[in-house]
């Protein structure tokens, strides 16, 4: 974990997505920077798109809004199983549009403790709520978790202009 | 049509997926050769997602999503762009008896402005590609075939061409370099009525003819498609596409939109309808790929194509194998998918291809089985990810096509 708080000290944009400047990043940061710790932990991004949330040992886990475009109108979700131990890069799931289904590649090692029921019904939640309600799953994470191979949402936004 | 290929292996690639490929940015960077038609531009415009496909480089969706276009066609009207399939001029006083060499249609037996479906066969009675033959009344055959099968269809008729001419045949190909227009959807007449001099209540399904459409000159209209839908293609001159695509989208009549490549394999799936490199190929003869109905009985009798023996003798004694749909829900069923019996018990075959169909809101695919599983209402498993899924064998089209038919 050391790391992880190393790295959002140095880079603790994630407050700010869509695209904003750095310098506006800076700006909007240093005005939510005292919220910050009553709102959502640490955020960071896999190069596979997906999302994890990092708030002490539990993580939850979703796609990008940039995902989720790409993919277009999710019409069918599936979850891992509650229990199932996945590490980095283990298929989770699978999110299935008209035209591809593609795997949920987990992104930090951990045991599965909750999935989104909500998906079943509604799968397109996934589309219009990636970052919130369109969550995938939870996890109970491994103990001496690195997010050293993810990306916070500064980089990823970098890291997002190599993908177009 | 060529591949579209689903099944990927993580976010990334779908991301990268072009035309159902995965491909390396290396690979699309270097990739400057790919073509484009003459409405290029105009898809850009009109906010196209753009992919290299068959050699092409092709709108897969526009502004609003896959089931979004595919619902419209559904409802109104949509427009493709299929000017990347190949278009071919056959002229010649033999060029009837020229064409039958390669497909499996009583090609002579066309009345005036008629078009048939057909297929190219190999000596082994494989599908080479599939086609539409139309016998125009200005003496030529005008062919259209599959983009990703153009330089093979193209070569195939060459060397036929060359061997025919050389035993005393007069016909002569030429490539045709049209731009090519699908306007498909239920109110395509009311779309399309204003802007041609003739009625189209007299361009029944599979007939064809030539005109000025909005304006411009040098167009054939016919009436096909690959959705299900009434509609037309319309072959338009490159210098005229834009004025004419303009035309059809600016109608007061309907509303009219622009649909990409994504939506044209789900609705072709609905339709029932094969794709080619995925649904037929040269390992799959026309009875297995139940397309048995093409082979004409004047063919039958003469065994004068392609693979004739074989074919005629599975039509004969029924193939090992038969192309049919199957409906399920749940996990979506996809290509490349293993088909067991109903206990779980037996392999039986794999599917070819498949999709949510936006239309019906269940799973709709299509794929081989050992002929005595081929029964519509056939229970089946199909696996998914190492899940079974619950299947059933169905009569195709899922949706009901709307061709316009003479009664």
């Amino acid at each position: 974990m050391a790391a992880s708080f190393a790295r959002r000290a140095v880079f603790p944009t994630y407050r700010c997505l869509n695209g904003l400047t750095r310098y506006r990043q800076n700006v909007c940061h240093a005005r939510y920077l005292s919220l910050s710790k009553n709102l959502q932990a640490s955020q960071w991004f896999s190069k596979d798109h997906e999302w994890v949330t990092i708030d002490g040992q539990k993580g939850t886990v979703g796609i990008s809004m940039y995902a989720q475009e790409k993919l277009g109108e999710i019409v069918y979700v599936e979850l891992p199983e509650i229990g199932t131990k996945l590490d980095t890069e283990d298929v989770a799931g699978c999110l299935e549009s008209v035209k591809a289904a593609s795997d949920i590649v987990n992104p930090v090692p951990g045991t599965v403790t909750e999935v989104n029921g909500k998906l079943s019904d509604q799968p397109a939640l996934v589309n219009s709520e990636p970052m919130k309600g369109g969550w995938l799953y939870k996890m109970d994470l491994k103990a001496g978790l690195k997010t050293d191979d993810l990306m916070d949402s500064a980089a990823y936004e970098e890291y997002l202009k190599s993908c177009d | 049509m060529a591949h579209i290929r689903f099944g990927l292996k993580n976010l990334r690639d779908v991301l990268n997926t072009v035309g159902g490929r995965s491909v390396s940015k290396r690979f699309l960077a270097q990739d400057a050769e790919l073509k484009r038609t003459a409405l290029y531009d105009f898809h850009l415009a009109e906010g196209a997602k753009m992919v290299p496909f068959a050699g092409w480089e092709m709108p897969v969706k526009y502004k609003g999503g896959i089931t979004e276009e595919h619902l419209h066609v559904r409802q109104q009207v949509g427009i493709f762009d299929v000017s990347h399939m190949l278009q071919t001029r056959v002229e010649g006083k033999d060029r009837k008896e020229f064409m039958e060499k390669m497909v499996v249609t009583d090609i002579q037996a066309l009345q005036d402005n008629q078009g048939t479906l057909t297929v190219f066969t190999n000596d082994q009675g494989g599908i080479l590609d599939d086609l539409i033959i139309n016998n125009t009344d200005k003496d030529y055959l005008y062919v259209v075939s599959n983009a990703g099968c153009a330089d093979a269809d193209l070569a195939h008729m060459k060397a036929t061409e060359a061997s025919f001419k050389k035993s005393g045949g007069d016909v002569k190909l030429s490539v045709i370099e049209n731009a090519l227009l699908a306007v498909q959807g239920p109110q395509m007449v009311s779309v399309l009525q204003p802007g041609v001099d003739f009625d189209l209540k007299n361009l029944p399904f599979m007939t064809t003819t030539e005109g000025k459409v909005f304006g411009v000159d040098g167009c054939r209209i016919t009436r096909c498609g690959y959705t299900g839908e009434d509609g037309v293609e319309i072959s338009v001159p490159q210098s005229g596409a834009e004025k004419l695509l303009a035309s059809l989208l600016g109608s007061s009549q309907a509303s009219v939109k622009l649909i990409g490549l994504g939506a044209r394999d789900s609705l072709r799936l609905e339709a029932g309808l094969c794709l080619y490199g995925n649904d037929i190929d040269a390992t799959t003869s026309p009875v297995e790929a139940n397309l048995t109905w093409l082979v004409s009985k004047t063919r039958r009798q003469k065994l004068d194509f392609p693979g004739a023996e074989i074919i005629v003798d599975q039509i004969k004694k029924k193939p090992s194998k038969r192309r049919v749909g199957f409906v399920s829900s749940g996990a979506p069923i996809r290509g490349h998918a293993k088909i067991f019996s109903e206990d779980g018990s037996e392999l039986i075959g794999e599917t070819t291809s498949g999709c949510p169909s936006p239309s019906l809101k269940v799973n709709v695919s299509m794929g081989y089985v050992k002929t005595p599983f081929a029964k519509n209402g056939t229970k089946v498993k199909i696996e998914v990810r190492k899940k079974m899924i619950e299947g059933e064998v169905s009569k195709m089209p899922f949706v009901p096509s709307k061709y316009f038919i003479l009664k």
